[in-house]
């Protein structure tokens, strides 16, 4: 077990691409730590530098205080699982979870305990004869598992280990993934675009984009007060809603319809960021800033349901690579936005409703730079 | 149910009855007008080497040739056999096939591999120019090969035939785009376990390529057989000759015992049908490659 370190690690691929830029990040020892990004964000690459399947072009990567940069990835002590798995298809079960310790010139005797005692925790044991082949695609994904675990790795590297699973599946093993870390408490690091998982699974989540490490910090912490307006659209499904919008001196921003007073905001242009789930229905009392809302199609999910329509103002980018997001939306008076509202509402496509969102709700961003300004 | 089959609210549905699935067909298809013929015509250089090994000399020197001779003279094999040292053509055939098979085998996934995986400076540029050397036909590099095997002391013996053919670029080129098809993560996970870049190579790539080696062997098992332009020129004695150059032992300057040399020939072949039917199976099994969930 071990704490896992970058230090200002660049990865540059021919051609001039920069897969991961200036990368500062450290995971103390056991924790759970998920890499979530879209894709091509340089999460993936930044797990394989990890592995030493990658080498760094700049910076140094430490692992339990050792300087990992430039060995090869079996001098590092670490197991990775893959997202297609990888098991080699030419050997039994057995074979696949003993070969990372005969490579090691484990003895005998050994091997066979270890390997009877993780087939036993995830329920290999009837299975250590066949191939990979005869395998179901979670048990395949458990055999995966098993072969990090085994060898009792000073880190867990896991790339996207559940993408390949049905819905059902991936629900199931992600819970068995969280029992097995807080089991056995090692340090994991594990690369994922699938929010829910990374909100969940991990301790603290890194959010990156375009190479760069956008924000740190606790799934609850990083959706809650996001530090730019990548993060803020990024994390929350569905994302948050994104508007222009101008503030005048003394802090009332206008967009669109909605006027709101956010007394912290410079005057000037800049974005303001509501999440669905903020928006509800305007009640007769209701003091709160509003905004008419054209229903264009309602999606029911039982106890809640999402309505998409539009709204009078314009739409924002959170592509912060952009130099003016504000600018980058289209260019249409309408923009469209989502909100999330109670399931007991009967609610028709082409109806106009009235949407009320609480102050303290509402964020704002740089129209700049995209950075949070509240 | 096919499309377009009614069904009747009046009578009662007869399971037995539905499923006349397909109209009666040919049992051939206009195809085998065209292929029947061209098969005969393959065919049939070999039934007339093997009618000729049952010949007696006078029928096997007629023209046209005897299909259908009037006795089968089986004792032409015990005779050609008795007339050359057979038993030396065939260990040196073996021993020739076999060595570059072995070599081939060896030295050709090494080098694919490299190409395959390994990033170094000019690799490209190196496999190119290897391919290069497929166009340029074996008589040009003849004289230039026989040097230096003369130089290297093998002129007429069998390691003369053996040495050169150890590795060729054929089979580089067709392990090459093998091994690219692997799915590179197997090796990174191998890499990972604690594997070396060789444990890599012959615990995980060459396992999962016994189809492409077994193809490769058959081809240079074939190819190494049959051969015969290079061991006419560095074999000299009767005992180092492989069995194609021996054959040509029945070809006098006047006469050629034209049964004998059908009845050798025929021989000659035996072991390599044994090796495709053995090596069938191998092309026709599929490895389940699905380890990896694509």
């Amino acid at each position: 077990m071990a704490d896992v370190s970058f230090q200002d690690v660049t990865k540059e691929f021919p051609g001039a691409t920069v897969a991961v830029d200036r990368l500062t990040l450290d995971i103390p020892d056991g924790e759970f730590m998920i890499l979530v990004g879209p894709s091509g964000c340089g999460k993936t690459t930044a797990l394989r530098l990890v592995a030493g399947l990658e080498t760094a072009t700049s910076g140094t990567i430490t692992i339990a205080g050792k300087n990992v940069t430039h060995l090869s990835p079996r001098d590092r002590d670490i197991a990775m699982v893959f997202q297609n798995y990888a098991l080699y298809p030419h050997m039994t079960v057995y074979r696949n979870l003993a070969f990372g310790l005969r490579q090691r010139k484990t003895a005998r005797a050994e091997v066979d305990r270890r390997v009877t005692e993780v087939s036993a925790m995830l329920g290999l044991d009837e299975l250590l004869a066949r191939r990979p082949a005869q395998l179901s695609g979670g048990q395949r994904q458990r055999v995966a598992m098993g072969r990090a675990l085994v060898r009792e790795p000073k880190a867990f590297l896991l790339d996207e280990p559940l993408s390949n699973l049905d819905a059902k599946l991936r629900v199931q093993m992600r819970a068995e993934l969280k029992r097995l870390h807080q089991q056995l408490n090692i340090t994991t690091i594990y690369v994922t675009h699938d929010q829910v998982e990374a909100m969940t699974l991990g301790d603290r989540l890194a959010v990156m984009s375009a190479g760069k490490l956008q924000q740190v910090g606790t799934p609850q912490d990083v959706y809650e007060r996001p530090t730019n307006v990548f993060v803020a659209h990024f994390i929350g499904s569905p994302p948050m809603n994104l508007l222009r919008a101008t503030v005048a001196e003394g802090g009332r921003a206008q967009a669109g319809d909605l006027s709101v007073d956010l007394p912290q905001v410079p005057a000037g242009p800049c974005i303001v960021g509501i999440r669905p789930d903020s928006l509800s229905l305007r009640e007769a009392d209701d003091s709160r800033p509003a905004l008419d809302f054209d229903i264009e199609v309602v999606e029911p999910l039982g106890g809640e349901l999402l309505a998409h329509g539009l709204v009078n103002g314009h739409l924002a980018s959170p592509d912060t690579r952009e130099e003016t997001p504000l600018l980058a939306g289209d260019s249409e008076s309408r923009a469209e936005i989502t909100a999330k509202l109670d399931g007991r509402l009967r609610l028709k496509a082409g109806e106009r409703v009235r949407l009320a969102v609480h102050p303290g709700e509402v964020y704002a961003f740089d129209a700049a730079t995209g950075d949070a300004l509240r | 149910m096919e499309s377009g089959t009614l069904i009747r609210a009046d009578r009662p549905l007869d399971l037995e009855a539905v499923p006349e699935r397909r109209p009666r067909r040919w049992p051939f298809s206009p195809w085998h007008f065209f292929l029947i013929p061209l098969a005969l015509m393959m065919l049939m250089p070999l039934v007339w080497s093997v009618v000729t090994s049952l010949e007696t000399a006078s029928e096997a020197q007629r023209f046209p040739p005897v299909l259908i001779p009037k006795a089968l003279h089986f004792s032409n094999y015990v005779d050609a056999w008795n007339s050359l040292p057979f038993g030396h053509f065939f260990l040196n055939s073996f021993l020739y096939s076999l060595a570059t098979v072995a070599g081939n085998l060896l030295f050709c996934s090494l080098a694919a591999y490299a190409f395959a995986r390994l990033r170094f400076i000019g690799s490209n540029l190196l496999f190119v120019l290897l391919l290069v050397t497929l166009m340029v036909p074996f008589q040009v590099v003849l004289i230039p090969t026989f040097l230096i095997v003369r130089h290297l002391g093998l002129v007429d013996s069998v390691g003369g035939l053996i040495v050169p053919n150890l590795c060729g670029v054929f089979g580089i080129f067709l392990l090459r785009q093998f091994f690219q098809s692997l799915p590179v993560e197997l090796e990174e996970a191998a890499r990972i376990d604690g594997a070396s870049r060789l444990g890599v190579f012959f615990k995980i790539v060459l396992p999962l390529s016994a189809p492409v080696l077994a193809t490769l062997a058959i081809i240079q098992f074939m190819w190494s057989w049959n051969d015969f332009l290079w061991p006419l020129i560095i074999i000299t004695t009767p005992e180092h000759s492989p069995l194609q150059l021996g054959l040509s032992m029945f070809q006098g300057s006047h006469v050629t015992n034209w049964n004998l040399l059908m009845a050798g020939t025929v021989m000659s072949q035996i072991p390599m049908l044994a090796v495709f039917l053995f090596a069938q199976r191998w092309f026709i099994q599929s490895i389940a490659y699905t380890g990896i969930k694509q």
